[in-house]
């Protein structure tokens, strides 16, 4: 009747998960309670869960991932205190069996639900508005990409307290991850809660390509597509051309382990090459789907606080693309040691160098942005400094380890752990950061607290360089990756500092929730109310902050790249236009608009995948046919569902305008 | 703080703590050459540019009033030039020890020397290191002997997951795959003790999959041998799958006699420990 769920199932004799999950399932059930009482259900339902809004589901995605960053960082300080106490003889608290676990699921949260659900929720929220058109290509479908990815999560945090996870690394090498040696449930909660979010990426990377290919507005040709715009269109191509591949791979473990097959086994002719070639074929490419949207909000960040246009804009689009091109052709040098040709291992050592060229040109034309410019030090512009300094010695040693002798000394070494926590930190966390602090009046109508935000920045910044120069040393000094003790006790000072730096990082993030907090208790005094809060550049400034649901009620025309930016400087006299715009010589033709209405195809589908997903991790074939059953029901309802339209009138979009006098008629 | 992280991160580059930093082979000495030569050429590059984005930053800031302001100027053919010369021939130059360097320390390329070189059969098990001296006939669990100033051949596979063999010290690391034969050339300058490892992560015990190697003189090495053949111990098919058993924190232990060609046959059958026939067979057939 359940598969293979027992009671051995729930972690009794283990105090840590055991305390962790009663703690999740009590702070969630009083959620739910407080909501249930409120009487909040019907609100959350219309405006959140079932809406169809690229900007709420924006919101969400982003929501999702700083819940997510709480639990992947807790994985971090337990890793770090183990290894701060575990030298010599000493065990430390956390034993293999759960150890393991730990820094498996910290590699997939971090990456797969944190990072992913920042780029994409940042990407969700600014694109169309960038673009100028009112929603995504297809809206419904970002619902369902939102809630797939949700799913994900819930399995992943699940196995906290049903089963286990795995205890493979974050990238489930076979044999390792085969059933001969992973027999548990663990890589099964792995491998479903990766291939249903990964259904939900793929799908939100279809919905974004279409959206930036075949939706700008009036005269937004490409090379007038903001540069952020650019690389969302680079990551997203990347997305479709690459999760595909995770996709088929997890599919080729999924039938060795559950079919017998034996695509990757130790015997019968299985080749677990294989596999570590294909994971990287979308390994690779995932870390510029990450990092490329960050470069984005870098160059958007440091044009409107230079008050200059982004330097050498046609350069930073070549630059873009041709990362992304060469992004697919420099996976091997994830592997180097395990016994390629000299010849295949050159090849892949150069191409990997070459994509700091177009990275190099990047940073250059950041550099002469800031030249000539008026620069106003916000927090996003601190995290953009922040990140020039930090990025390129990631770069640096990234360089390096793409050298295939120096990566034959360095390779899986604490070096390496250093190395990517240092493009990543400094890059892809530093990027959202920035976004965020960025973004956020305009997607809530307030400004953060300007002094937390620094704050924070300080403590993401020391912390990190207290946490990872000492990896670096180590690594140096013969530390492996994922050991749970060590004998040298020379290693320990090292540890204990990274253990301090982490340590920072929590303050950090701890801070992040009294900025919200505290900016949402004084947001009164810190309303956004012209649409424009840093005197931007770009289309979604000249909306009102936070926009309509249907951002724009006029469409705008563009005439040339930083489209708002050209709108300002014809009318000197901004304030005296936004109030006189109304008069009849300057009022906008107003018409009735289309818009989706709300839909709950994708949490009610999603909901569903959850159950598909827990079935086929417990083998309880019953509860898999009827969530299959359930899931294309939902999907067949969609699709013969004929009342999905809303019309705006103009009167409507009239009278939001008159309340909301922002610049963006005048576009 | 940022200098803190450099000054510490420079105080272990000069360090003899650092193992990959203190190199005791041929292969290890030229790898930290080159670790050494790169970062140097880069920091060329690297602290220029930092410096230029704390200055620019500072110097532009919106309160300088002296600072000179250009609000439109957003191109200029002759800095694009530049921007994108200096990393390429950076990376043109780079590139070029990449691949020179990838074939010079291409792991099976046999090292120079006038002294014979000497075979040794490395299998990662669950979780130890068997070492087998095929030309002595000898055998040895997580402890490698190795005499000092001779080219060792390591041919190494796997009888369970994936492993890395890494010897901080002497230089490369190599996968062990089950199935697979990989080598790797390796030689230790001076006598000394030595840590080694797994450098890949292989399951519940392997923070313990590390062993001890011992560099002796080519005398004293001679003297192992001797002593290890004559100490007993019988490497056959039982013995074999008795360390195929999961365990970890191994005492050493050596084997004086092993029988048939062991190496070749655990190579045949991945995934099982081989049968004595099939150990034999392995033996005949070559």
């Amino acid at each position: 009747m359940l598969g293979k769920l027992t009671w051995a199932a729930i972690p009794f004799n283990q105090p840590i998960p055991l305390v962790t999950s009663i703690v999740m399932v009590c702070g969630i059930l009083a959620i739910l309670a407080l909501i249930t009482l409120k009487g909040w259900w019907p609100y959350l339902w219309n405006e959140w869960f079932a809406s169809t809004d690229h900007k709420r589901i924006g919101v969400m995605y982003v929501a999702l991932g700083l819940v997510m960053l709480i639990r992947g960082f807790a994985d971090a300080l337990m890793m770090r205190a183990q290894l701060a106490l575990a030298q010599g003889g000493a065990t430390g608290f956390l034993p293999p069996e759960h150890y393991d676990q730990i820094f498996s699921a910290h590699g997939t949260i971090m990456i797969f639900f944190v990072a992913m659900p920042f780029v994409i929720g940042l990407m969700n929220f600014v694109v169309p508005l960038q673009l100028g058109v009112r929603d995504v290509a297809f809206p419904v479908l970002n619902s369902v990409s939102f809630w797939l990815t949700a799913s994900g999560v819930l399995l992943v945090n699940l196995s906290l307290f049903i089963g286990e996870f795995a205890k493979t690394g974050w990238l489930a090498y076979p044999p390792l991850s085969e059933l001969a040696y992973s027999p548990g449930v663990g890589v099964d909660y792995y491998l479903w809660s990766l291939q249903i979010s990964g259904l939900g990426t793929l799908l939100a990377g279809i919905n974004f390509t279409t959206t930036i290919l075949k939706m700008r507005t009036f005269g937004m040709s490409y090379m007038r597509m903001p540069i952020f715009c650019w690389t969302a269109l680079a990551s997203n191509l990347l997305i479709v051309a690459a999760f595909p591949i995770l996709t088929a791979t997890f599919a080729l473990l999924l039938l060795d382990r559950y079919a017998g097959f034996h695509f990757f086994t130790d015997n019968l002719g299985g080749n677990a090459v294989m596999y570590i070639n294909l994971i990287w074929c979308w390994g690779h490419p995932e870390v510029y789907i990450l990092i490329l949207p960050c470069f984005g909000v870098f160059s958007e960040v440091i044009a409107t606080f230079s008050g200059k246009p982004l330097f050498g804009y046609h350069s930073m689009v070549v630059a873009t693309m041709a990362i992304c091109v060469l992004s697919f052709l420099v996976w091997l040098h994830h592997f180097f040691t395990m016994g390629a040709s000299a010849d295949v291992n050159g090849f892949f050592g150069v191409m990997t160098m070459i994509i700091a060229v177009p990275t190099g040109v990047k940073v250059f034309n950041w550099l002469f942005t800031m030249y000539g410019g008026s620069i106003r030090f916000t927090v996003p512009i601190y995290w953009t400094i922040g990140f020039m300094v930090t990025f390129t010695l990631g770069g640096l040693t990234g360089v390096l380890l793409s050298i295939p002798p120096a990566d034959f000394v360095l390779h899986n070494s604490l070096f390496l752990i250093a190395h990517f926590h240092n493009v990543i930190i400094g890059g892809v966390v530093f990027g959202f950061m920035a976004g965020y602090n960025y973004w956020f009046p305009k997607a809530f109508g307030f400004t953060l607290d300007e002094t937390l935000g620094k704050v924070i920045f300080w403590c993401w910044f020391i912390g990190f360089y207290l946490a990872f120069m000492p990896l670096y040393a180590l690594g140096l000094m013969g530390a492996t990756r994922r050991m749970q003790h060590y004998a040298d006790p020379s290693w320990q000072p090292y540890m204990i500092a990274a253990f301090c730096g982490a340590a920072l990082i929590f303050a950090g993030i701890g801070l992040m929730v009294v900025q919200l907090a505290w900016s949402i208790r004084t947001r009164e005094r810190r309303r956004d109310l012209t649409g424009d809060p840093w005197n931007g550049r770009t289309l979604e400034w000249g909306t009102a902050s936070p926009p309509p649901s249907w951002n724009f009620s006029v469409e705008p025309h563009v005439h040339g790249i930083d489209a708002f930016w050209a709108v300002k400087t014809k009318n000197k006299e901004l304030h005296k236009v936004a109030e006189s715009r109304y008069e009849a010589d300057h009022k906008p033709h107003y018409e009735t608009i289309h818009m989706p209405k709300r839909s709950g195809t994708g949490f009610v589908s999603a909901f569903f995948a959850v159950f598909l997903g827990f079935g086929l991790i417990w083998h309880i074939w019953w509860l898999v046919i009827v969530a299959v059953i359930c899931c294309i029901g939902v999907l067949l309802r969609q699709a013969w569902d004929t009342d999905r339209d809303l019309y705006i009138t103009a009167e409507e979009l009239e009278d939001f305008d008159r309340r909301h006098p922002s610049l963006g008629a005048q576009l | 703080m940022r200098i803190c992280g450099i000054a510490l991160l420079a105080a272990t580059l000069t360090g003899c703590s650092a193992a990959v930093l203190d190199p005791h082979g041929p292969i290890g000495r030229q790898e930290k050459l080159i670790l050494i030569d790169s970062t140097v050429i880069m920091l060329a590059i690297v602290i220029p540019v930092i410096i230029a984005t704390l200055a620019f930053a500072w110097w532009f800031r919106a309160g300088n009033s002296k600072a000179k302001r250009l609000p439109d100027w957003d191109y200029s053919g002759r800095i694009e030039f530049v921007v994108w010369a200096i990393p390429a021939l950076v990376i043109l130059f780079l590139g070029g020890i990449a691949w020179l360097s990838s074939h010079d320390l291409d792991p099976p390329k046999p090292l120079e020397s006038s002294v014979t070189p000497l075979d040794i059969d490395v299998v990662s098990l669950d979780w130890k290191w068997l070492f087998i001296y095929p030309d002595a006939g000898v055998a040895s669990v997580n402890k490698l002997v190795l005499p000092v100033g001779t080219p060792v051949r390591f041919h190494m596979t796997s009888a369970t997951v994936m492993n890395s063999f890494f010897i901080p010290q002497l230089g490369s690391q190599v996968y062990t795959m089950a199935g697979m034969a990989t080598r790797l050339n390796l030689m230790v300058d001076d006598p000394g003790d030595y840590h080694g490892l797994s450098a890949q992560f292989s399951g519940e015990g392997f923070s313990d999959m590390t062993f001890d190697v011992s560099a002796l003189s080519r005398q004293d090495f001679e003297q192992w041998l001797d002593g290890t053949r004559t100490g007993g111990g019988i490497l056959d098919a039982s013995a074999y799958e008795a360390l195929t058993h999961p365990s970890a924190k191994d005492p050493q232990h050596t084997y004086g006699t092993v029988s048939g060609d062991l190496f070749d046959a655990i190579l045949m059958h991945p995934g099982a420990a081989p049968s004595a026939a099939q150990i034999e067979h392995s033996d005949s057939a070559e």
